[in-house]
This record gives C-alpha cells, sequence and structure tokens, in this order.
C-alpha cells in the first residue's frame, strides 16, 4: 500500500494539469460536441486573433509578469545582500510567516484601498499638500500599463522569494562564504552578490518560475488591480469560460493555449536572461572590484523591503478600518464614526463562506498531508529520496499557468457528465496544496535525527509504531505548520473554485472577488478581513497547539 | 551452535572501495571493542549489526545471534540494543513513558510500573517516571538509555561511542555500570570508540582499524 503513495500522489497531482491542458487543446482547434461544435477547425484562433484587444491583453500578461517577477527578486537580493544576520532583517523574518498567509485577493483589495484617488495616501497628503478637497480624477488603480497589478503582485511576491532564500541561505552555507569574502576586503553587498548569489539563486530558481508564470497569469488580483478595457489574457479567458454564448468557450480555449505559449516563452526568455547575468556576473568577479554603492545598495534593500512588508500591513490595516468605516468623508484619515452596522449585514454571508471555505480547504489539506506523509514515509522506508527531476514534477502544477488548464478541466468535467461542485473544487485545490505542503514538511521531515528510529527500531518497535508513536510526535510542530500552510494555499485560491464549482461553491475569496465591480469598501473590508483571518488562524494554532501539548516537554520547545 | 554475538565475513564496501571488513566472536558476557579514528566506518559496521545500513553501502557476510542468522531479519525483529554518545532519549515521553516504549511486551499496567519503579531505584533514579528527558543531566540522560535497553531484552548490545560525551568523571562511572549490567545478564557487547581508556576498562579482545 505504502508503495504506491508516490505514484498516486503524482496522479492526484498532476492528472488534472494533463487532463485539463488536453481538454484546452480539443476546444482549441474548435472541437466542443457538446456546444454542436465539431472540428478540427482554425475558427477559435481566427476569432481569438480578431478580437480587438488581444495585443493589449497580451501585453498586459507579459509585462506586469516580467515586471513583478524582476522587482520581487532585485528586492529580496538587495535586502538579503544588504541585511541577512542583522536584528533588522530579523524583524523582517518574523513579519513573514503572517504576510505570506494573507491572501492575494484581501492584499490586493488592501492595497486598492490605500492607493486610490480617495485611499489612504492621498487622504494622508491632502488638502494640505496636494490641495485637493476631493479625490483627485487620476487612473491609479487599473491603470492601462498594469503599475497597481505589479505592485500588488511584487507585495506579496517578495516574502514568498524571501521565505525561500532563508530555506536556501542555510544550505549554502552563506555565512562563511560572506566572511571569506569580507576578509578579503569586500563590501557587504558585492561580496554577497560575488560569493553567496549564484549559489543561493540556484536553490530558488524554481520558485522563482513559479512567481513568473504565477504574475502572468493571475486572475483575482488582474480583477481588482489590472485594467478592465481590455483586461490581461487571463481575465478575458475567465470572462469568455462565464458567457452564456457557448461558442466563446473555443475563444477562451484557444485564449489559454496562448497562455501557456507565453509562459513558457517568458520562461525562456527568462532562462536566457540568467546566462546573460551570469556572464557578465562571471566577467565582474574576475575585475576583483571590491566596493560597489555598498551604502546605497544597503539603503536601498531595508527600504524596500520595509516598504513591501509595510503596504501589506497597511493594506490589511485599511481593510480592518473599511468594515468598521461609518460615514468617512474626504480627506479625513479616519471615518467620522465606527460602527459594526457593515459586520451586522455581511457577517452572517461571511460566516456561511466561511464554512464552505474551511470545508474545501480541510479535505484538500487533509487528502494533501496524508499523501505527502505517505510519500516521505515511503521514502525513508526504501531510502530513495526525490530527485531533481522529481523536485519538477513538484513544481509543474505551480508552472502551468491556471488559466491554462482549468478552463480545459472545466470543459472535461462537463462533457463527461460530471457535475461541478465541491468535491471536484476540492481535487482541483489539491492540486496546488499538495507541492506546498510536500515543499513545506520535506526539509523538517528528513532533517530529523535518524538514530531516533534506530533505536525504536532495535528496542523492537516496528516501522509503524516508530511513525505514529515517535515520528509524527517529535514532527508534530512542523507537521501543524505543513497543514496550515495548504490551509493558506486552499483559503486564497479563486479560479479553480470559480471554474471547477460552477459557481456554486461560494468561499469568501470568490465572494469577495465577486464584490470587486460593485466598490462597496465597507463589504469589501468584512470579506477581506474574513479571507485574511481564515488564511491566518492554521498558523495560529500551528503554534499554539504544540505549545499545549509538550508544554512539560523541554526538548520540544523552539 | 555458538551463543553470542558471530560477525563472519563481513564487509562493507562503498562504491566498491572496501570501507571495513570484520570477522569476529563476541561471546556472551564479553565486550569486543573495534578501535580506530573517525571514518574507517565502524559507526556503519554498527547499522549493519541493526539492520540499518543505508542504500549506498553494500555488505556481504553475516550476523548470527546466539546461533541463528538475524542478516535479513528487520531491525524491530533483531533483539540488539544500540547506545549513542548522544541523549537519544524521545523527547515528547516522560523518561517512565520512553522506558515503557522500550520494555518487552507483556504484564498489566500496574505491574509494568512497578517494574519500571523498580528498575530506577536499582540505577539511583527513583522516583524519575514523570520527568521530562530535557531535564536529565547527561549522566542521568545516560542511565535512563541504558535502562531502557535493558528492558527492552535484548540478546546483544552495541555502544556506539557510547561515552565519548560524558564528562571523565561520570565516565568511568557509567561504563563500569553498563558493563556490568551487561555482564550480570550475559549479553555479548560490542563497543566501537576512538578512546583507548575505553578499550581498557572493556577487558576484552580489541580490534585495531585504520592503522
Amino acid at each position: 500500500m505504502l508503495r504506491h503513495v508516490p505514484l498516486l500522489t503524482l496522479v492526484v497531482m498532476l492528472g488534472p494539469v494533463v487532463a485539463g491542458l488536453w481538454g484546452t487543446v480539443l476546444p482549441a482547434f474548435g472541437h466542443l460536441p457538446g456546444a454542436g461544435l465539431t472540428g478540427p477547425s482554425l475558427v477559435a484562433m481566427r476569432d481569438l486573433l480578431d478580437w480587438p484587444g488581444l495585443r493589449q491583453a497580451v501585453g498586459l500578461s507579459v509585462v506586469p509578469g516580467l515586471q513583478a517577477t524582476v522587482l520581487s527578486l532585485a528586492i529580496v537580493v538587495l535586502v538579503t545582500a544588504g541585511w541577512s544576520g542583522t536584528r533588522a532583517f530579523g524583524v523582517l523574518q518574523r513579519l513573514l510567516a503572517p504576510i505570506l498567509s494573507v491572501p492575494h485577493a484581501a492584499a490586493a483589495f488592501g492595497l486598492a484601498f490605500l492607493i486610490a484617488p480617495s485611499g489612504w495616501i492621498s487622504r494622508l497628503f491632502s488638502p494640505w499638500l496636494t490641495g485637493w478637497g476631493r479625490p483627485p480624477d487620476l487612473l491609479v488603480l487599473q491603470d492601462p500599463a498594469g503599475l497597481a497589478m505589479t505592485l500588488g503582485l511584487v507585495a506579496k511576491e517578495v516574502p514568498f522569494l524571501l521565505l525561500m532564500t532563508l530555506a536556501a541561505l542555510g544550505q549554502v552555507r552563506q555565512e562563511q562564504r560572506l566572511k571569506t569574502a569580507r576578509t578579503l576586503g569586500y563590501d557587504r553587498v558585492t561580496g554577497w552578490l560575488k560569493t553567496v548569489f549564484p549559489a543561493v539563486y540556484r536553490q530558488i530558481r524554481l520558485p522563482v518560475y513559479v512567481v513568473l508564470a504565477y504574475s502572468m497569469s493571475v486572475v483575482d488580483v488582474a480583477m481588482i488591480l489590472g485594467p478592465t478595457r481590455p483586461p490581461s489574457l487571463s481575465v478575458q479567458i475567465v470572462k469568455w469560460m462565464g458567457d452564456p454564448d457557448l461558442s466563446l468557450r473555443l475563444t477562451a480555449a484557444a485564449g489559454a493555449m496562448l497562455q501557456l505559449g507565453l509562459v513558457v516563452f517568458a520562461l525562456l526568455l527568462w532562462r536566457a536572461g540568467e546566462a546573460l547575468v551570469a556572464r557578465l556576473g562571471s566577467r565582474w568577479i574576475e575585475t576583483g572590484q571590491r566596493h560597489f554603492l555598498d551604502r546605497q545598495m544597503r539603503r536601498a534593500g531595508i527600504g524596500l523591503g520595509t516598504l513591501a512588508a509595510g503596504v501589506v500591513m497597511l493594506a490589511m490595516a485599511g481593510l480592518l478600518v473599511w468594515s468598521f468605516a461609518g460615514f468617512w468623508s474626504f480627506p479625513a484619515v479616519l471615518p467620522d464614526s465606527f460602527g459594526l452596522r457593515s459586520w451586522t449585514r455581511h457577517g452572517p454571508g461571511t460566516i456561511t463562506a466561511l464554512g464552505e471555505t474551511f470545508l474545501v480547504a480541510g479535505l484538500a489539506t487533509v487528502i494533501a498531508l496524508a499523501l505527502v506523509l505517505g510519500c516521505l514515509e515511503a521514502e525513508q522506508r526504501t531510502g530513495r529520496t526525490i530527485t531533481t527531476r522529481g523536485l519538477w514534477l513538484l513544481y509543474l502544477p505551480l508552472l502551468v499557468p491556471q488559466t491554462a488548464f482549468l478552463p480545459g478541466l472545466q470543459i472535461l468535467l462537463l462533457q463527461a457528465g460530471a457535475d461541478v461542485g465541491r468535491l471536484p473544487v476540492v481535487f482541483a485545490h489539491l492540486v496546488f496544496v499538495l507541492p506546498y505542503v510536500f515543499l513545506s514538511l520535506g526539509d523538517p521531515w528528513r532533517a530529523w535525527d535518524q538514530r531516533n528510529a534506530v533505536v525504536a527500531a532495535t528496542l523492537g518497535a516496528s516501522p509503524g509504531r516508530i511513525f505514529w508513536r515517535v515520528r509524527m510526535p517529535m514532527l508534530l510542530r512542523p507537521i501543524l505548520t505543513a497543514f496550515a500552510v495548504g490551509m493558506a494555499v486552499s483559503v486564497g485560491q479563486y479560479l479553480p473554485t470559480l471554474l471547477i464549482g460552477g459557481g456554486r461553491v461560494a468561499t469568501l475569496t470568490t465572494e469577495a472577488v465577486a464584490l470587486a465591480s460593485g466598490g462597496d469598501r465597507r463589504a469589501i473590508g468584512v470579506y477581506g478581513i474574513m479571507q485574511t483571518l481564515a488564511a491566518l488562524l492554521p498558523f495560529a494554532l500551528a503554534i499554539i497547539v504544540p505549545t499545549l501539548v509538550w508544554r512539560n516537554r523541554r526538548g520540544l520547545h523552539v | 551452535m555458538s551463543d553470542g554475538l558471530v560477525l563472519e565475513n563481513v564487509r562493507i564496501t562503498d562504491g566498491g572501495a572496501t570501507l571495513i571488513e570484520v570477522d569476529c566472536t563476541v561471546a556472551p558476557g564479553e565486550v569486543l571493542t573495534i578501535m580506530g579514528p573517525s571514518g574507517v566506518g565502524k559507526s556503519t559496521l554498527l547499522s549493519f549489526v541493526t539492520g540499518t545500513l543505508d542504500r549506498v553501502f553494500r555488505a556481504t557476510g553475516r550476523v548470527l545471534l546466539d546461533g541463528e542468522d538475524i542478516t535479513g531479519r528487520p531491525p524491530h525483529l533483531r533483539q540488539v540494543g544500540i547506545l549513542y554518545q548522544d541523549d537519544i532519549l524521545f523527547p515528547h515521553m516522560s523518561v517512565g513513558q520512553n522506558l515503557a516504549f522500550g520494555m518487552a511486551p507483556g504484564g498489566n499496567r500496574a505491574d509494568r510500573r512497578a517494574r519500571i519503579a523498580q528498575a530506577l531505584s536499582e540505577i539511583g533514579l527513583k522516583g524519575f517516571e514523570g520527568r521530562d528527558p530535557a531535564t536529565l543531566s547527561g549522566g542521568q540522560a545516560a542511565r535512563v538509555q541504558l535502562l531502557r535497553v535493558l528492558l527492552s531484552e535484548p540478546k546483544a548490545l552495541l555502544l556506539d561511542e557510547a561515552f565519548s560525551r560524558l564528562d571523565t568523571s561520570r565516565r568511568a562511572q557509567i561504563r563500569e555500570l553498563v558493563f556490568d549490567m551487561a555482564r550480570a545478564r550475559d549479553l555479548p557487547v560490542l563497543m566501537v570508540t576512538h578512546d583507548e581508556d575505553d578499550a581498557r576498562a572493556a577487558g576484552g579482545p580489541v580490534i585495531l582499524l585504520g592503522e
């Protein structure tokens, strides 16, 4: 049984991706019997190419995607190069987990409240500096260049890449490398870039690709912060999928193929960029240059890092204030009055959605955790550890854009007569929950002192007894953390819930994003806060539960 | 049929190169010492005896315990106990639970508890059942580990640098306790160490490696 778990996991994780891509190819070539359309034909392709917004939509996928990835990586590199090991860096590190668990949609809403013409920043400087007595008529949100969208992505991708970088730092022995460079007379940042960065980048390469693929095809953030006429390609695909005119599904499928092509193209472009940077970097190393704008880069690093963290925290504060706001005139910095009206009006709705959210997230995460534990235990018993190729498979569902395979998956499910609804949604979430649970639990699981198992075995404990009685309890903390990671990933999912749920599975995220067009800030505030709490609560439990359970066991305190 | 622990023509290779080669017999109540600097594969040899050899190694030869070939048996069915230099008490169990985990099955709850209390007081740790292992001193932890392995009723005992983390004053004392208790139970003891004092104190045959 245990022997087959790794294979089962692969099927559960990659099956929907492969099936979804297959389900996209056929309609993209004009074949959709359900709608009375038979192919193969180039109708769908032609419709897509004839769509007047295509050029801009493609640009809105590629440009903000690349911008967000370059910016996020640059911020992470600068702040780590200039500050790792310092007290300021420690503070950022501690803020990491809560910021990381804030769902993308909630962060995007909060950011919108911050930078909108009537948002907090504008209020803070009005009227004494700007002279504005009313919100200015500026297109800050949903700007045609997608800058607001880029900003929203950067705020959420910086913590993700920073977390991955922190994990990599331990493996490459940064201290030793940096100390060597320093004793040779190198400035901190220059020494870090020349001795630590190449090794770290090799470790975080896959997560960087994930950021690129995600940023190019994100839907919820783009719906909240991105332009609308036309929107980015992925948003348009979702619109076509939701259209009552079934023939537009063909256009959506063609668009999905294009989206996949764009991501593949951008990844190749990124690889070329890697090669270029590597060459320039080698040349720079050979110059022996020891000083390069050290002070400026350190300042930029801490400034941008603080900004990235501060923006998310202010965004959350914005959601909270709006959810309790009564009348709030411009340019007052705080509402004229506070009250519970928004909560009494929307609270009951959020509780229903919260139940659905936790049900889906709980099921997906429990399945994911069981499979991951099975894989890791099988790995332990056979002594075969995951290879580089295995790691690529793990990242695959995160590299294929959601908009490229979820439409096809929906079409397949409908064709097969399978009902859309909660259970398919759970399995769609599982595709994204599994890799993150695996990545979260893998390292602590393997870092566990193997001699505990040997001692237990020599005392007569069977492998099963060792697993349940020794390893699981000792790893309770990382297991619960992995569970919380899985929950947070599931809570934040928008597209799989929308498409595979057929609009009938209403989670906090789908409900919140649906409010975007209405612009009711108080309702958005309530839903955004509830969404964030839903993601944060499991993390809080992951900290509290082990502390309570092991309160009399000092060896298990952190 | 010979009693004791027999390593018959055991040879462990690492990618073709021979790491360690041993052919020896440890009689009941005897301590056989394998001495050598770190890196000559002493611990690897012990992991072959416990059945937990890493996949990167290849091993040939047999392990016999009281005349039975245990080479192919899974670790938990070998009845070979091991003590490490580090404290490997399970941190999530109390001292008493650690001992109960190791104690061979059988007997009712009250009976098992009584045996644990009795055993603890015999090694000078009366009333320690409820203690958190993390609060024990190095010497106390070493004694609890010894007790745990003996309560599991092994047929042989392996010592993997078991005393090297203890300070000099404790060291001799714990060493004597281990040897005495093993001898009292007529256990064959296989000890690997890089410390000559350990070998002298064992008083048994010594195999030198890595010269």
